[in-house]
């Protein structure tokens, strides 16, 4: 008990020294106007003028062409892997992995329907994965960027030119990091090898460049490890330290972009509030896996004993939080409250802090509605930050939220009357529903985290769950950028008494309700035929 | 009627407008009804996505109950139409508030023959009706004015009862900012030409007559707006419901359509998707019953939005007219003989400002206020542009009161009037023949309540701006002492309009109120301008908004009802939504208790079985609206205070009443279900 209330502790500390120079570094880094000798040869190559700024529509449209691109550039690699080195005759992945893995890795979901260690060698690896799980986080943050200056900026139809901060973002911020972090890993005791295995007692026990994937697997959010067994595995988590700095990987730039947006907008507090919010639900829900799991019939069940419940339970709130997706225990095997409170997590929208980028948007959005609703009961038009909301921002806000939940929904629904669905789950019942739920969640949230339990190679999972992960990346996204533009095509409304100030606990409370009422609303029926019937046996 | 215009007994058997006094009678529920039954059509219906959704699901669970008929099916299905006929009813009320006043209106545009002047000066006889722009008429005493104009020749006094509901009648003139003439009222002395300016069918009454009834009563953009929210959350729980069926059928325990079409129903926002249009019509009624009438939904909103607001000094923060407020005297003269001589000097001047100088003779010093008879011997001397005084001539005295420049001051006098001056009074001085005896102070007289008036209103966030031709000494004087937060001195029309495009430069809503055709650009400029109805009608053409009482302090009530317009929808939203947790409390053990016997837990409200437990949530569902129909009319409590504190207020009594409300609304209602064989 103790030991795990000093990880967290730690881990507490550890973000808040980075808070303040980190969260301005980013700042800094969107908002400078040099460029460094390496980006202008980028810029040169790919015919970018980087002076050059974009419409929302003209943005949205490179961040999807990229992310096209991507996945199509991806699922070519995988399927002609047996040409290439390192593939240790692993072989050509089949069509239906391959496209569900293209789309996973390009989404900064990283759901793997595959074992890696039997599945990918190191050139799919190194050059397909590991480029996306950089450059996926990338676009996170450049679409939080647009969007931030969509509040910041006035008068204007430009946010910002796409391929300046997507390659600001993975070499000012990504890359050093995970560089540094990765060396940190590997001093930790996380293994790093070229090699596809060593022979031990008569075993081949796989093996991979594991500690350089696994510093940017957790920065950015990603989750997907180089073996099955993810976090668990003992070459990619090998101990208590290791697991602490993979969380703090995980956090730091979720939590610490808050502090970009304060920055940017001009009042630190307007960020603080919404690191508050993030905090609290966080702690929450950690409070009820931990609780859920401590007090469970066999508590270590699922779990390994490297890190026991604590380690454990901090490891799966921040991972469902975050939209990362790394495990460290079998959630499948979570108590009916435990394994909810996992999936409670997903249900909020990933905000609690979030993805990389994603999160803040995702809160920014929820932020809007909020304030929308607050506005109308204060007796003047809503607005938020300055701008005002009117139709087109509630339904830029709006189509992105509805986007998860639909997609979500209506594929759990087809799921779950599938006559071959019963084959592909662990348990039926009560947490047979949890399972597809999870699934669903996951992958419509970009997360990757697996309940496990569920077995998704089958056409049916793999080409559902890629239409998931795509749906509920790219709509919300597209809607975040088109809100973006019309907040940044207003004039700035300015404060005065009538103003609702939006840095107090009374803004907080609206904020943190608004989170939970909406994934309530939404999701209490479905829930109440899973986790929720589980937890009250 | 609640305005500030009384209206006198004598005025009852005139054709006076009826206005209804905004409270709801249980009566108009059922002078309604015709209404909300022609409302079922679904084109009606389609115009707002919740009660469409609803109506759809009325008729699918109406197949549903003639498949398989029982008391339980049968009564949901009879309870899901009645909560489309009481949406249709809460509109068809507040419609119907505004038809009793069209009709009423209606009645003065009684087809009056026009005496159209031609060309060459003689008249002909036409319907009020074939009158073009430019049409000159003839209205003489005892007729009505056949539509609206200006007058641009003679004098006459209009009554305007039908329009304003004042009875006192007001002098319309030609030339100048009081030359507007509106149909249907009635000249009572005097013969006047009228040059028409508007198109028969687009008059003031018709406009009015239009906007109470609401025939083109255009969504406003917060109302747009809120309606995609609604829309939003109504897909939500669409797809929540729709997929909560295949998840049901993989638990086991399939549902039927009767019981999710009532989850949705319960689950969908019609609270407030029943009561929206009536909130909207009933604000712009609330502004009617003010005697306001807004060209549009759009800027009654506006005003709830607005950041500055111009006020005229003259006649709006100040009476309009200096009044005397103090007697100084000099060089030894006493107060008595000063007071004395004043009262002399003021006893045949007619103007107010002699005549507040007699005022204040009998209030302080207990002067009569008649002239005695052998005062009225004496000569009186008037006001000129030369002299600069006036007075009287008496027993070979001469009293004199005037500007300060026609004296021969002492040292002492002259302080005294350079400090009035610099207070922001004008000095008026007082001699008997050449002997000065003292100083009269006449002051702009702030009207009582405007500081407080302006402390609320920098409490809701609105700064006021004083617009006055003084100068800068005189205005920031009466600014102080008004609690004005700024003002603009030595103001010509032309800085008005720079100021406003100044404020709205910054972001700022403006609004402002204007008579004369010197105003026009800025009114029109504005975002909520609001003209006097005694103005010109370029002036009323040009603002949003009338005011037929003519009383500028009228806009810090059309700032009140825009917010509260605004308020009523937003807490009935917040209410709508935080009704949803009692409702799956109740209805989601009774869908799935059979499987899951664990769910009854969830059953906090001891409903008595499944079918009364989802009846109860339909019912309670469908009455809350006819419950909070006078809320929606009335418009939520609104007192002006900053946007924390009522935040804090909505939320605790919307949001908390919102999810408290309806557990004990349900199980109240069950305890009646309960009772109904087949269900309890």
């Amino acid at each position: 008990m103790w030991a795990g209330v000093a990880q967290a502790a730690l881990l507490v500390v550890a973000l808040a020294v980075v808070y303040r120079p980190f969260g301005d570094h980013m700042a800094r880094v969107y908002q400078r106007t040099e460029h460094s000798a390496v980006e202008r040869a980028i810029y040169q190559v790919v015919r970018v003028d980087p002076g050059t700024e974009q419409k929302w529509s003209t943005y949205a449209l490179g961040v999807v062409g990229f992310s096209a691109v991507g996945v199509g550039f991806l699922y070519l690699l995988q399927r002609v892997q047996s040409w290439l080195p390192f593939d240790f005759g692993r072989g050509n992945v089949e069509p239906g992995t391959a496209f569900n893995t293209a789309i996973s890795f390009v989404t900064n979901t990283n759901w793997q329907s595959y074992v890696p260690e039997n599945t990918m060698g190191h050139s799919v690896q190194l050059v397909g994965l590991t480029v996306q799980n950089f450059v996926s986080a990338a676009v996170g943050l450049a679409v939080a960027m647009a969007l931030v200056r969509g509040f910041v900026r006035v008068k204007t139809d430009r946010l910002g030119n796409f391929w300046v901060d997507l390659t600001r973002g993975t070499l000012r911020i990504l890359l050093p990091v995970a560089f540094a972090f990765a060396l940190v890993l590997l001093v930790t005791g996380v293994t790093m090898s070229f090699k596809s295995g060593v022979a031990v007692d008569g075993q081949t026990v796989a093996q991979a460049p594991t500690a350089s994937q696994e510093a940017i697997k957790e920065l950015g959010t990603n989750g997907g490890g180089v073996f099955n067994a993810n976090s668990a595995h003992p070459f990619e988590n090998p101990n208590a330290w290791s697991n602490l700095v993979e969380l703090f990987l995980i956090l730091v730039i979720p939590v610490s972009l808050t502090r970009t947006f304060g920055t940017m907008v001009g009042e630190r507090r307007q960020g603080y509030v919404l690191l508050g919010v993030m905090g609290t639900l966080w702690t929450a829900v950690l409070a009820l896996i931990w609780a859920a799991e401590a007090s469970g019939v066999r508590p270590l069940e699922g779990k390994e004993l490297r890190f026991g419940v604590a380690g454990s339970a901090l490891f799966a709130n921040t991972t469902t939080a975050t939209s990362t997706g790394a495990v460290n225990s079998a959630h499948d095997s979570f108590s009916g409250l435990g394994g909810g409170g996992a999936l409670l997590n997903m249900l909020f929208g990933e905000m609690t802090p979030g993805g990389v980028g994603t999160g803040l948007y995702s809160i920014l959005v929820m932020a809007v509605i909020a304030m929308f609703l607050a506005g109308l009961m204060v007796g003047r038009t809503p607005e938020y930050l300055g701008k005002k909301l009117g139709r087109r921002e509630v339904t830029a806000a709006a189509l992105s939220i509805l986007a998860m939940p639909t997609v979500l929904l209506v594929g759990a629904g087809i799921a779950a009357v599938l006559p071959s669905t019963p084959g592909a789950l662990g348990n039926d019942g009560a947490h047979g529903l949890s399972e597809i739920l999870y699934a669903y969640a996951s992958a419509s949230n970009n997360n990757g985290s697996a309940f496990a339990g569920l077995t998704a190679t089958g056409d049916w999972f793999q080409a559902s769950l890629g239409v998931c992960m795509a749906l509920g990346r790219f709509v919300p996204i597209i809607a975040v950028l088109a809100l973006a533009g019309s907040l940044a095509a207003q004039r700035r409304a300015p404060v005065t008494a009538g103003t609702l100030p939006t840095t107090g606990p009374l803004f907080a409370g609206l904020l943190g309700g608004a989170v939970v009422l909406v994934a309530a609303l939404t999701f209490v029926p479905a829930l109440a035929l899973g986790p929720i019937a589980e937890a009250m046996l | 009627m609640s305005t500030t215009v009384e209206t006198p007994p004598a005025a009852a058997d005139a054709p006076a407008r009826q206005v209804s006094a905004g409270v709801f009678s249980p009566g108009q529920l059922l002078e309604s009804f015709p209404d909300a039954l022609r409302k079922f059509h679904p084109r009606h219906q389609v115009r707002n996505p919740v009660m469409f959704v609803v109506w759809v699901g009325s008729l699918l669970v109406t197949a549903f109950a003639v498949g398989d008929p029982s008391t339980f099916t049968v009564t949901v299905a009879v309870w899901l139409w009645f909560t489309v006929l009481f949406a249709n009813l809460a509109e068809a009320v507040a419609e119907g508030r505004g038809k009793a006043q069209a009709d009423s209106l209606r009645r003065t545009k009684q087809d009056a023959v026009a005496r159209r002047l031609r060309a060459d000066g003689t008249e002909e006889r036409v319907p009020g009706t074939e009158l073009r722009v430019g049409d000159r008429v003839v209205v003489e005493a005892g007729e009505v004015v056949p539509g609206d104009g200006d007058v641009v020749e003679g004098i006459a006094s209009v009554d305007e009862s039908a329009i304003t509901g004042e009875s006192a009648p007001v002098v319309r003139e030609a030339g100048g900012d009081r030359c507007a003439v509106t149909g249907g009222t009635t000249v009572l002395s005097d013969r006047v030409v009228v040059r028409i300016s508007t198109k028969p069918g687009e008059s003031f009454v018709d406009r009015m007559i239009a906007l109470v009834e609401g025939a083109q009563r255009q969504k406003t953009p917060n109302e747009i707006a809120l309606t995609i929210l609604l829309s939003t959350l109504t897909v939500i729980f669409l797809l929540a419901v729709v997929a909560l069926q295949p998840f049901a059928i993989f638990s086991g325990g399939e549902q039927s359509v009767l019981v999710l079409t009532a989850l949705l129903v319960c689950l969908i926002p019609t609270t407030i998707g029943a009561l929206l249009s009536a909130i909207g019509i009933a604000g712009m009624d609330r502004l009617v019953q003010r005697n306001v009438l807004a060209t549009s939904g759009k800027a009654v909103e506006a005003a709830g939005d607005i950041d500055t607001l111009l006020l005229d000094k003259t006649g709006t923060i100040t009476f309009g007219n200096r009044r005397a407020t103090d007697f100084h005297p000099v060089d030894g003269a006493d107060l008595a003989e000063l007071a004395a001589a004043a009262r002399l000097s003021s006893l045949a001047d007619g103007t107010p400002e002699g005549r507040s100088v007699i005022d204040l003779c009998v209030e302080r010093h207990g002067l009569p206020a008649e002239a005695s008879e052998h005062e009225k011997t004496g000569e009186f001397v008037p006001f000129t542009a030369q002299t600069r005084m006036s007075g009287i001539d008496l027993d070979g005295r001469a009293v004199r009161k005037g500007a300060a420049s026609g004296f021969a001051l002492s040292a002492e006098a002259s302080a005294i009037v350079d400090d009035i001056g610099n207070e922001g009074g004008t000095p008026l001085v007082v001699a008997d023949g050449d002997r000065v005896l003292g100083v009269i102070r006449m002051s702009d007289v702030v009207k009582p309540g405007m500081a407080a008036r302006f402390a609320e209103l920098r409490a809701m966030g609105i700064r006021t701006v004083m617009v006055t031709g003084d100068n800068p000494l005189t205005a920031r004087a009466i600014a102080a002492e008004a609690g004005v937060d700024d003002f603009l001195a030595e103001a010509k029309p032309e800085d008005k309009l720079a100021l406003i495009r100044a404020e709205q430069e910054g972001g700022r809503l403006v609004a402002m109120t204007g008579d004369g055709t010197n105003d026009a650009p800025a009114l029109a400029r504005a975002d909520v301008g609001v003209a006097m109805n005694t103005g010109t009608s370029a002036a009323k053409e040009a603002g949003n908004m009338v005011d037929l009482d003519s009383d500028p302090t009228k806009l810090i009530e059309v700032v009140e009802i825009g917010k509260q317009l605004l308020i009523t929808r937003g807490a009935l939203t917040t209410f709508s939504v935080a009704n949803d947790l009692a409702k799956y409390f109740a209805i989601l053990p009774a869908m799935f208790a059979a499987i899951y016997p664990q769910l009854g837990g969830l059953n906090v409200m001891r409903l008595a079985t499944p079918e009364s437990a989802i009846l109860s949530a339909v019912v309670f569902n469908a009455l809350i609206i006819v419950v909070l129909i006078p809320l929606a009319l009335r418009g939520v409590r609104y007192r002006p205070s900053g946007a924390s504190a009522l935040l804090r207020r909505n939320l605790l009594v919307y949001g908390v009443g919102g999810i408290a409300t309806p557990f004990l609304g349900i199980w109240l209602v069950d305890l009646l279900v309960r009772l109904i064989p087949g269900i309890g």
